[in-house]
Order: C-alpha cells, then sequence, then structure tokens
C-alpha cells in the first residue's frame, strides 16, 4: 500500500505514455511532467499568496485577507481575474518587442529550473546527469530578462530597478552556487537524483544522513538559502523593487497579465530554490527517521518546500530591506569568503569522516569563521559624511 | 541531423546576422545571446551537457550581462543608435576574416573532425573533472591566474580612481562611483 | 554576533503570530461594513437641509433666502425661489425653496453655508456611504434628498440640536404670545370702539397695536 502511494504519480505517466511509440514517449511523458509541475506549482502560487498576506497579517496583528472564500483563500482567484481582466499597458515609447518578450524570458528559465527536482523516488521530470548545472544555468538566464524588461520600458525607474536586481544577482550567484559545491564534493554527482539517494538513510542507522546534520552543510544550507533569497528578490534583499525610491523597478512599466507572470515568476522562483535547498541539503525525499521510511516520498519533498516557503514568509514579516553597502558588503564580505571556507572543511569531513573526529575538526573551522567573518560585518562602522559629485550642496 | 538540429542552427545563424544587422546595439546584444542560447543547444544535442549548460551558464548568465552593462555605462546617454562610418568596414573586414580564417584553419586542421556516424564513448562530468586536475591541471591554474589578475587590476583602477578624485576635486565633490560601478 | 538581531526579530514576529490567533485583543482591526466605530459629534460630511414635523414639503426650514448659494465658496448649491409663500413655524409666510441643488461632487464641506444660515435650516450631515454608479445624478443631490426630518439632526448632533430646538421654542413661544397679545389688542379694541363704526377700527390699527407689542417684549 506504502509503496503505491509512494509510486503513485510515476504508475499514472507510465500508464499515460506506455500505449505511445516508443521514439515520442520520453517527449510526451516531458511534455506531461511539465503540465504536471505548471499545475501543481501554479496552484501553490496562488494559495502561496494567501497564506503569505495572512501570515504577514497576523504578524502585524492584523486580520489579513478574509472576504473571498472561506477565510479569504480564494483571495488569489479574485486577483488572478483581476489581472487577466486588465487592460494591457505598453508605454508608447517602450521598445515593443523586447518589452513583450521579457516576462517570457523570464518564466520559461523558471519554469525549466523544476524539471531537474526531484519530487519524489522516480519522480524527476528530466534525470540528467548535470541536473546541478542545469539548475543553475536556467537560473542564470533570467537575470537578462530582468534587464530586457527593465531597459525595454523606457522608464528611468525600471532601468534603476533592473541595475540594482542585476548586480544584486550577480553577487549573489557566487555564494549561490559556491554554497552547492561542498555537497557535490562529498556526493561526487551532480545529478540531482544521485544528491538525494546519497542522504538516505544507510540499512541500520536510524538518522538519514542529511547534509544538512554536518557542520559544513549547516553553513552551506543558511548561506544557499540566503542567497536564494536575493536570487527571488525576496526581503530583505528586495531593494529592486524599492517601493519608496523606484515604484516597482524593472516591472513598473508592466500591467494586466504581464504583470502576473513576473509576480508569477518571482513565486516560482522562490519554490525553486527552496526546492533545490531541500534537494541539496535537507534530504530531499528522504525521510529524516529510518522508521518513516512508510510516508510516501513527495509528502516528504513537499512537506520540507513548505516549511522553507514559511521560512521565506516569516523573514519577509520580520526584516526591512537592508541598504544597497550592506547588501554588497554582505554578499563579498561576509558569504563569498565563509562560502570559500566551507569547500576545505566539506574536504576535511570528507577525510575525517562522520564520527566524532570529524565533528571535532569541522565544527571549530565553520563556527570560527561565521564568528570572525560577522565581527567585521556589525558594529564599528566609520560612517562618512555623504558628498555628491554633481548635485548641488 | 533532425529537426531540432535544423531549428537550432537557424536559431544560432539568425540571432548571428540579427546580432551583425540591427541597428540598436541592445537588440544586436540580445540577438547574439539567442546565438549563444542555440549554440548551447547544439551542444546538448551533441550530448555534450556539461558544456551546453556551462555555455549558458557563462555566456548568457554572465558574458550577455557583461555586454549590456558595457553597452549602457560607457556609449553617450540619449544615442540608441550606432553612428554609421562607411569608411571603417574595410579594417573590420579585415579583422574579422582573419580572426575567421585562423579558427577555420585551426578546425579543419584538427584530426578526426571527419563526421562520425556514431558518437564515441561520451565523457562524463567525473572523467571531465578528473582529467582538469590531472593532465590539464597547469592550464587550468594558468587560466585562474590570469582571470584572478584581470580582477585584481580591475579593483585597483576602481580604487585608485576613487582615491585619486578627492584631492583633485575637493572635498565636496568626492566620488562614491566606484563602488557603484562594480 | 551576527545574526542574532534576526532571530530576535523573528522571535518577535512569531510570538505576534501566535499571539494574534491566542488574543483577540492584539487585533485591532475594524472589519468595517459590519462593524462600525462611532462617528464623533463634530465629524462632518455634506450638508443636509433640516425640517420639522412629519412632512418635508411643509416643514422645510430652508426660506430660500439664497445666502448660502451666494457664500458657498465652490459655488455648487442651485437655489430656485418659490412664486408663492407658505407659513413658517412662527405662521408668518416665507418663500420656500422650489429647487434645491447640492453638488457634492463639488461640494468641499467647508460648512459656510452652515454658518452663514439665519434660519438653521441647513447643517453638515454624517453619512458618508456615498458612493453611485451614476457620477451625475448620483451626485447631486435634489431637495427631496437633501431633506432630513430634525430628528435626524437631534440624533447626529445632540448638543447643536438641543440648543437650537430650545431657542425655536423660544422664538415660537414668544410669537404665540405677541399673537395673543395682538388678538387681545384687537379685541380690546373691538369692544372699546364697539358703539363706532367698523370703519374706524379698520384705519386706526398702528396706534393701538404699538402698545401691545411693547407689552409683548417687556
Amino acid at each position: 500500500m506504502a509503496a503505491t502511494l509512494d509510486q503513485l504519480f510515476v504508475q499514472l505517466l507510465h500508464g499515460m505514455t506506455a500505449p505511445l511509440p516508443e521514439a515520442i514517449r520520453p517527449w510526451v511523458a516531458l511534455a506531461i511532467s511539465l503540465g504536471a509541475i505548471l499545475a501543481v506549482f501554479g496552484l501553490c502560487f496562488g494559495i502561496t499568496t494567501v497564506c503569505e498576506r495572512k501570515a504577514i497579517a497576523r504578524m502585524q496583528n492584523r486580520l489579513g485577507p478574509n472576504r473571498v472564500g472561506p477565510y479569504g483563500f480564494l483571495q488569489f482567484a479574485a486577483d488572478g481575474i483581476k489581472t487577466l481582466t486588465k487592460e494591457d499597458i505598453v508605454p508608447r515609447t517602450a521598445d515593443q518587442v523586447v518589452h513583450f518578450l521579457a516576462p517570457l524570458a523570464l518564466l520559461v528559465p523558471v519554469v525549466l529550473t523544476f524539471l531537474v527536482l526531484p519530487f519524489g523516488r522516480n519522480m524527476t521530470a528530466m534525470d540528467l546527469e548535470v541536473g546541478l548545472l542545469f539548475f543553475f544555468a536556467a537560473g542564470a538566464s533570467t537575470e537578462l530578462a530582468v534587464f530586457m524588461a527593465g531597459w525595454s520600458s523606457r522608464n528611468k525607474y525600471s532601468l534603476l530597478g533592473a541595475m540594482r536586481a542585476i548586480a544584486q544577482m550577480l553577487s549573489y550567484e557566487l555564494p549561490f552556487i559556491l554554497s552547492t559545491i561542498g555537497v557535490v564534493m562529498i556526493t561526487g554527482a551532480l545529478s540531482t537524483t544521485k544528491i538525494v539517494e546519497a542522504q538516505a538513510a544507510a540499512p541500520g542507522e536510524w538518522l538519514a544522513r542529511w547534509h544538512v546534520f554536518t557542520p559544513w552543510g549547516l553553513a552551506a544550507f543558511l548561506l544557499f538559502l540566503i542567497a536564494a533569497f536575493a536570487e527571488s528578490n525576496r526581503s530583505p534583499f528586495d531593494l529592486p523593487e524599492g517601493e519608496s525610491e523606484i515604484v516597482a523597478g524593472y516591472f513598473i512599466e508592466y500591467s494586466g497579465f504581464k504583470f502576473a507572470l513576473f509576480f508569477m515568476a518571482e513565486y516560482l522562483g522562490m519554490f525553486s530554490s527552496s526546492g533545490m535547498a531541500v534537494t541539496l541539503f535537507l534530504g530531499g525525499w528522504t525521510a529524516p527517521f529510518a522508521f518513516l521510511d512508510w510516508v510516501p516520498s513527495w509528502m516528504w519533498f513537499f512537506g520540507k518546500l513548505g516549511v522553507l516557503i514559511a521560512l521565506f514568509i516569516w523573514v519577509r514579516g520580520t526584516t526591512p530591506r537592508l541598504r544597497m553597502d550592506q547588501l554588497m558588503d554582505f554578499a563579498w564580505k561576509f558569504m563569498l569568503p565563509l562560502a570559500l571556507i566551507i569547500l576545505p572543511t566539506a574536504a576535511i569531513w570528507h577525510y575525517a569522516g562522520r564520527g566524532w573526529l570529524g565533528w571535532l575538526v569541522t565544527a571549530p573551522i565553520v563556527v570560527g569563521a561565521y564568528v570572525l567573518l560577522g565581527r567585521s560585518l556589525v558594529g564599528r562602522r566609520r560612517i562618512r559624511q555623504r558628498s555628491y559629485r554633481y548635485a548641488a550642496t | 541531423m533532425s529537426p531540432i538540429f535544423y531549428f537550432l542552427a537557424m536559431l544560432t545563424l539568425g540571432g548571428a546576422v540579427a546580432a551583425m544587422s540591427l541597428r540598436n546595439p541592445v537588440h544586436c546584444a540580445l540577438s547574439l545571446v539567442v546565438t549563444f542560447v542555440g549554440l548551447a543547444g547544439v551542444y546538448l544535442g551533441l550530448g555534450a551537457h556539461f558544456l551546453g549548460l556551462s555555455q549558458v551558464l557563462v555566456y548568457v548568465g554572465a558574458v550577455a550581462i557583461l555586454l549590456v552593462f558595457v553597452l549602457l555605462l560607457t556609449r553617450g546617454s540619449g544615442k540608441d543608435e550606432f553612428d554609421e562610418r562607411p569608411d571603417r568596414w574595410w579594417p573590420a573586414l579585415g579583422v574579422g576574416g582573419g580572426l575567421g580564417g585562423v579558427l577555420i584553419a585551426v578546425v579543419l586542421a584538427q584530426p578526426g573532425l571527419a563526421l562520425r556516424t556514431a558518437p564515441p564513448e561520451l565523457p562524463t562530468v567525473r572523467a571531465l573533472g578528473e582529467s582538469l586536475m590531472t593532465d590539464f591541471v597547469l592550464p587550468l591554474q594558468v587560466v585562474g591566474v590570469l582571470l584572478t589578475a584581470a580582477l585584481i587590476g580591475a579593483a585597483v583602477l576602481a580604487l585608485s580612481d576613487r582615491r585619486r578624485t578627492p584631492q583633485d576635486s575637493g572635498p565636496v565633490t568626492s566620488r562614491e562611483e566606484g563602488e557603484t560601478r562594480r | 554576533m551576527l545574526g542574532i538581531g534576526l532571530i530576535k526579530g523573528l522571535a518577535e514576529t512569531g510570538r505576534n503570530f501566535v499571539g494574534s490567533y491566542l488574543d483577540p485583543d492584539r487585533l485591532v482591526t475594524v472589519e468595517y461594513p459590519e462593524e462600525r466605530l462611532p462617528v464623533k459629534e463634530n465629524f462632518r460630511q455634506f450638508p443636509f437641509l433640516v425640517f420639522d414635523g412629519e412632512k418635508a414639503d411643509i416643514g422645510l426650514r430652508c426660506v430660500a433666502c439664497q445666502i448660502c448659494e451666494k457664500e458657498c465658496p465652490p459655488q455648487c448649491i442651485y437655489i430656485e425661489k418659490s412664486k408663492d409663500k407658505k407659513p413658517d413655524h412662527l405662521g408668518k409666510p416665507q418663500f420656500y425653496p422650489a429647487v434645491f441643488d447640492i453638488d457634492i461632487s463639488v461640494c468641499m464641506s467647508c460648512q459656510i453655508c452652515v454658518e452663514v444660515c439665519p434660519f438653521d435650516a441647513i447643517k453638515m450631515d454624517q453619512q458618508f456611504e456615498l458612493s453611485t454608479a451614476d457620477r451625475f445624478r448620483g451626485l447631486l443631490l435634489t431637495r427631496d434628498r437633501l431633506a432630513k426630518p430634525n430628528s435626524h439632526f437631534q440624533a447626529i448632533h445632540p448638543r447643536d440640536a438641543a440648543e437650537i430646538d430650545m431657542r425655536r421654542v423660544d422664538e415660537r413661544a414668544k410669537a404665540e404670545a405677541k399673537a395673543k397679545a395682538d388678538a387681545e389688542a384687537k379685541a380690546k379694541q373691538a369692544t372699546a370702539a364697539a358703539p363706532g363704526a367698523t370703519k374706524a377700527v379698520a384705519s386706526t390699527p398702528k396706534p393701538a397695536a404699538a402698545p401691545a407689542n411693547e407689552g409683548a417684549i417687556s
């Protein structure tokens, strides 16, 4: 029974593609998987927006949306219908073609990143040998879409927003990728499926071998998560859409359905980054304890994903926006060195083993690096008087 | 030689032609990105997954961004079109043709370029990494040193610019542009 | 150490999140259409016309003097005087507004019309749910829509209304006393001049009325 439930969707896909000829079967399977991913995460997107609004409202002692449907949970449907039926306004001076292509160029790579995520046992839509690289390649393509949106609108705020977004994404791309290298070193594979399988509990062990349970893995997980916050332009890294300064950033000149596409791409990016964090550090679809193996694997994945999304929302409800120099300092002076320190630490862990020796050697390195690098950021900051070259003083 | 290959080839060549013929430099850069993507698709079609995805990661994710940044930061503001300079076409043709000739000659000089019907055993990422770290470790290190030197050079240029200007223009108009341009 | 501030902040928002479910006092939201905060007495929105009694077309206090129309800064009031006259609350015949329109899309709620009205006929309303689908007719309040009973005024401005009502009762009492005195004086004169011709009574009403008037005032 448990095994049937576990492989429910895999069997379903097999059943749907079995009558087809051999040549087109993988392509059809891929198309069906893509459709399923879009449907599931599209729904997740809608529900997350409502939950986010309600949760943040509660954090601020407000009620949140409670009008549409039971407890306001159909608010996303109302919002969706509203944006779909809204007039699509394109500025007269905008670069029409690029302006039209930008939302698509943003959404397509983001959706592609889901193809390599293992949602459950045998549930990777495209099990590439270089799955991790595929994820980063697709993720990196979104920067260009952001530039296209900002530049084609012919609006100085949108261009400023695009510049901010690109500077931020480029800066955090580095720790984003570097923090995963440790995992690749330990598991010796770029395939997401193999990375998950390497984290399953070994026979006889009660605790799974999740990478987050190791000193370097915990640090790398936190770095990855922070970089994921920045990559998806979420608070506290939402400078590109700083309302008080540049109105809405790079998608200021978009309305109606195109705006909804940007919004959706942001949330899907958050989902895919969280899914990758789950895959790399939280053991993907594996159970944390061996005796919980009977729970279907995809439930584990989506449960962990939900926890991370809740964390995203919680942080958004808590933190104010960073300043630009703080943002850059954090990326280059804290995250990048720490990510570089984690690499040899992971190597040491690999040779010292999982026992007490590994902990004894690697834990002080990680904690020490964290404390020392953190001290360089906090306090004793010399603030000079700001001077301007072109503005009148 | 599947339809997919022809589609990718059209994408690559079309992007390249557009990159040369469009008047708006940002459009040219974006067309070049289409070429990069098409090329990556060709690599993927050949089974070179690592190469193809690295192509996307590096060229689409970084080089294209660098291109558009350079275009936006170096050109005079307000001008979207290239200045037409018909008298400069022949040195451009010379340089381009020369570089193309060298590349074509190098490729043709390689042994075993004759079209194979069945691809050889594809190297895994592990094999690629091992050969990079054993046989080709020296070239790898040299490239690394080169890139580091370029990075340090850029930092030095930015810093010297920042250090010098306050004295030139007085305390009121010191600049912080070095930070924002990074 | 780095990160402690973040953890403190997360703890605070977490406490709010849980607390807002456990302790309803934390939620300050007033769910407007169902729940309403009481409106302050001094709150004002747009003017309305006060009428006494039950029927608006009889009891309207406005005498179409058009002072408010002239004083209105954005000129949102339009009044047409009636041809005939109706008795007011003192029994005196007065004009009444045949047309009294206020364009509340123009009105700026300055209350000057209320300040200048010598008859306490126009007052500020507290009705604020005025959204309408018809932006021309819906926002042009005619006399019938403007007219509201004095009880409404008493409800929204109890202090002002009490004061005005008292004054009007006084005026009315005085007027009645005067009318009575007039009638008495007339009757007295009539009895005194009873033997004389009725022609004399009709020709000399003035000297007879003057002392009676003084008596009513004192």
